[in-house]
C-alpha cells in the first residue's frame, strides 16, 4: 500500500509537449509510471516519447480514450487554473499541479470550485508525488528514494529531496512522498496527508516538513495531538527569514506576527512531534 | 507589489468610492497651484511606501496656498524611514466626525477573501485586532459569487453605521470588492473611511497590495511599481526571474528551491555563520540565470564566502555547473566558493566543476561548516 498513487495510476500530463513537460514525462515513464496520455491544445493527434504516448486536444476526450484517472499539470501559470478546471470537469479524481506562480485569486476560485466536487488537488507550486518502486507523478527525482515505511509530506521541493536522500543513505525507505507545495492556497494540506498516512498500513512513521507562513503547521500539530497514533518527526524551514519578506514561495511570509517558524516548532513540540534542527538530523529522530 | 495612496485612491474612485478632491504634486509650486484650485484648507501627504507617515511629520495641514507651498517644500525634502519623498498628494481637508476601517484581504486559512470593518478607524487594523478584536466585523466572500449586498449590510450593522449611510456604504463595499478582484489585489484597504461633519462618506486614505504573480494580466499596474522601496539587487534579480532577498551576513547563498534556500540560511546560522542573502535560482534554471545570480551575490561587498547548494530536480546539476563556469569566467570571484551538487545529473555537474578551484562538500551540514570556516580564513587575511 501507499497513498494517492501506485501501479494502478493512469496518468495524463498537461503540457506534455513543452520543455519541462516532455523532460519530466520521460523521467516518469522511465520510472515506470503508467503515463497513458498527454494534453496540449492544438497538438492533438501527435505522439510523444518514441511514439508511445498519444497527445489530445481535450482532457475529456483523453479520459474517454485512455481511462486516465490522474493528471499532472506542467502548463504556464496563466493557463494553469484552466487546466485544473478542465481536469476536474473531465472526471479526473487526482490532480497534481506542478506550476509555480498561479495568481492567488485564481487559486481561491479553483479551491472553492473543487470543494464542491470529489476531486483532490495536490499543489500547485509543488514537486508532486512519489511512491517509490511504483510510480512518480511530478518532478521528484526517482533515484533518491527507496520503498519503505516512512510517509513524507512537505511544503517544499528540493528540501524534500534532501530528506529523501538522507533517508536513503541510511537505507530507510518511503511509502509515499507528498509535496503539497509552497503556495498560500493549495489543494492538499498537512492534515489531509497526515489523515491518509494514518490509515495507510504501509506507513509507520511520518516526516512533516513545514516552513514559515500561514498556520497550517499549527493546525496540523493540533490534529497530530488528537488523532495520530503514528510517530511524526518535523522540520520547519525559515527560522532566519526576516519578517514581511516573501521567501521565494508565495506562501512563505511572516505577516503581522503570524507564520513564524518558532511558533510552528513550539506547536509541533507541544503535540509530541520531534523537530529536527536541520534536515540531515531527521533520520536519527525517526529511528 | 505596493501601490501608493494616490494610486490606490484613483483606482477606488473608478469603482464609485468617493475620495477627496486633490492631485499629486512633485514640486512645491505645483502643490500651491493645486491648493489654489481646491480653495480652503488642504492636507499635504507624502507619498512613500512605508507606514507611520503621519508620525514622521509627512502628513500636514496647510491653511492656504502659500502655506501649502511651504509645507510641500519641507515634506518634499524629507526622507521617511530611509525613503526619499518624491511626491506629495494635495487633498482638500475634511472635517471628520467619525473614522471607520474597511478592507479586504486574503484569508489563507479560510481560502477566501475576507472583508473586515471596524468602527475604530484611523488605527492600524493589526492594532485593533490585538487590543479590541471584538471591534472587527468580518465577512468571508465566496470568490465564485462575489460580495453579496446582505454581507455589506451586515457589516454596516456590525459597525453601528447610521442607516442614512447604508446605501452609499454598500456602493463603497462593492466598489472595494471589485477593485480588489479586478486588480488581483492581496489587500485593498480604506483607512480611514470617514463620515464628515457634513455627513458625507469619503475614503480619506487608501492602500493596495497587488499579487506579483498576477501582474502579467495587469501591465498598466505593473508600471506603477516604485523601485525606491526595493534593494537594487532585488530589482536586478527579478529581471532574471530569480528570487533574491538581501540580508546582513557575509556568506552568500545560491540555492535552488525556496525551502532549501531558507534551510541553507538556517543551517549557516546553526553552525555559527551569518547568511548574506536568500537566493532561489528556481526550477529549471539555465546557465545564464545562474551566472546572473552569481554576479548579484558578489556585488555585495559584505560577502566573504559563497555557498552553492544545488539539489537537482527540475534543475539539472550539469546545467548549473555550466552556469557556474560561465559566471566564474566573467566575475572572477576573490572569495572562497563552497559547492555541493546532489541529484539529477550531479555526476556530470561535479565533473564539469572539477577544474575550477572550489571547496566541495557532500552533505548540507558539511557544506555549511566549510562555508563558516572559509569566512574565518578570509577574515584572518589568509
Amino acid at each position: 500500500m501507499s497513498i494517492l498513487i501506485n501501479k494502478n495510476t493512469r496518468l495524463i500530463v498537461h503540457g506534455i509537449t513543452g520543455n519541462e513537460g516532455l523532460f519530466h514525462t520521460t523521467q516518469m515513464v522511465a520510472y515506470g509510471t503508467n503515463v497513458v496520455a498527454g494534453m496540449t491544445p492544438a497538438k492533438g493527434g501527435e505522439w510523444v516519447i518514441e511514439g508511445k504516448i498519444p497527445v489530445f486536444d481535450s482532457v475529456k476526450v483523453a479520459v474517454e480514450a485512455t481511462g486516465a484517472n490522474t493528471s499532472c499539470i506542467f502548463v504556464p501559470a496563466r493557463f494553469a487554473a484552466d487546466s485544473i478546471y478542465e481536469a476536474a470537469d473531465a472526471g479526473i479524481t487526482l490532480i497534481v499541479c506542478i506550476t509555480e506562480g498561479i495568481p492567488v485569486q485564481d487559486m481561491m476560485r479553483v479551491r472553492n470550485y473543487l470543494d464542491q466536487k470529489k476531486v483532490r488537488l495536490v499543489g500547485p507550486n509543488c514537486p508532486g508525488l512519489l511512491t517509490p518502486g511504483e510510480a512518480k507523478v511530478g518532478i521528484i527525482p526517482g533515484n533518491i528514494a527507496i520503498p519503505g515505511n516512512v510517509g513524507v509530506v512537505s511544503r517544499s521541493g528540493t528540501l524534500t529531496y534532501e530528506v529523501l536522500y538522507a533517508l536513503m543513505m541510511l537505507g530507510q525507505g518511503v511509502s509515499t512522498c507528498v509535496g503539497i507545495g509552497g503556495d498560500p492556497i493549495n489543494g492538499t494540506n498537512f492534515i489531509d496527508a497526515l489523515t491518509m498516512f494514518e490509515s495507510d498500513p504501509q506507513t509507520e512513521k511520518i516526516v512533516m516538513i513545514g516552513e514559515i507562513g500561514g498556520t497550517d503547521e499549527e493546525k496540523a500539530a493540533e490534529f497530530i495531538a488528537r488523532h495520530m497514533t503514528k510517530p511524526v518527526v518535523g522540520f520547519i524551514a525559515g527560522q532566519t527569514a526576516p519578517p514581511g519578506k516573501r521567501m521565494g514561495h508565495a506562501g512563505a511570509i511572516v505577516e503581522g506576527g503570524s507564520g513564524l517558524a518558532s511558533n510552528k516548532i513550539k506547536a509541533l513540540q507541544a503535540a509530541g512531534v520531534r523537530v529536527a534542527t536541520h534536515p540531515e538530523e531527521i533520520p536519527s529522530l525517526l529511528f | 507589489m505596493k501601490l501608493h495612496e494616490y494610486q490606490s485612491k484613483q483606482i477606488f474612485s473608478r469603482y464609485g468610492i468617493p475620495i477627496p478632491k486633490g492631485r499629486v504634486a512633485t514640486t512645491a509650486d505645483e502643490a500651491r497651484n493645486i491648493a489654489i484650485e481646491l480653495g480652503g484648507r488642504v492636507v499635504i501627504k507624502s507619498q512613500v511606501l512605508v507606514g507611520g507617515r503621519g508620525k514622521a511629520g509627512g502628513i500636514r495641514l496647510a491653511k492656504d496656498p502659500h502655506d501649502a507651498e511651504e509645507t510641500a517644500t519641507q515634506i518634499l525634502a524629507m526622507e521617511i524611514k530611509g525613503l526619499p519623498v518624491r511626491k506629495v498628494l494635495v487633498d482638500e481637508a475634511a472635517i471628520i466626525s467619525k473614522e471607520i476601517y474597511l478592507g479586504i484581504t486574503n484569508d489563507r486559512a479560510a481560502r477566501k477573501p475576507v472583508m473586515m470593518a471596524s468602527s475604530a478607524g484611523g488605527v492600524e487594523i493589526e492594532e485593533v485586532a490585538r487590543i479590541t478584536p471584538e471591534k472587527i466585523i468580518k465577512a468571508h466572500i465566496d470568490p465564485l459569487l462575489g460580495l453579496k449586498d446582505y454581507q455589506a449590510r451586515d457589516i454596516a450593522i456590525g459597525i453601528d453605521l447610521p442607516k442614512q449611510h447604508w446605501k452609499l456604504f454598500n456602493q463603497i463595499a462593492n466598489g472595494l470588492w471589485h477593485a480588489y478582484q479586478d486588480c488581483d489585489a492581496t489587500l485593498a484597504e480604506i483607512n480611514p473611511l470617514v463620515i464628515t461633519e457634513d455627513n458625507r462618506l469619503i475614503a480619506l486614505d487608501g492602500k493596495m497590495l497587488l499579487d506579483d504573480n498576477a501582474l502579467f494580466r495587469h501591465p498598466d499596474l505593473a508600471e506603477l511599481r516604485d523601485l525606491d522601496v526595493e534593494a537594487p539587487a532585488e530589482v536586478e534579480a527579478r529581471k532574471y526571474g530569480l528570487s533574491f532577498i538581501k540580508l546582513d551576513g557575509n556568506i552568500g547563498c545560491m540555492v535552488n528551491g525556496a525551502g532549501l534556500a531558507m534551510t541553507t540560511m538556517d543551517i549557516i546560522k546553526l553552525f555559527g555563520g551569518e547568511p548574506a542573502n536568500f537566493l532561489d535560482i528556481g526550477g529549471g534554471a539555465g546557465s545564464n540565470k545562474v551566472a546572473a545570480a552569481m554576479k548579484i551575490i558578489l556585488t555585495d561587498p559584505n560577502v566573504k564566502t559563497v555557498l552553492l547548494n544545488i539539489f537537482g530536480g527540475i534543475t539539472r546539476c550539469d546545467e548549473v555547473a555550466r552556469g557556474i563556469l560561465v559566471a566564474l569566467a566573467e566575475v572572477k570571484p576573490k572569495v572562497p566558493m563552497v559547492v555541493r551538487l546532489v541529484g539529477t545529473n550531479a555526476e556530470e555537474g561535479r565533473k564539469l566543476l572539477s577544474e575550477a578551484k572550489m571547496i566541495t562538500a557532500d552533505t548540507l551540514a558539511d557544506a555549511a561548516q566549510k562555508a563558516v570556516s572559509a569566512v574565518k580564513t578570509v577574515k584572518a587575511g589568509r
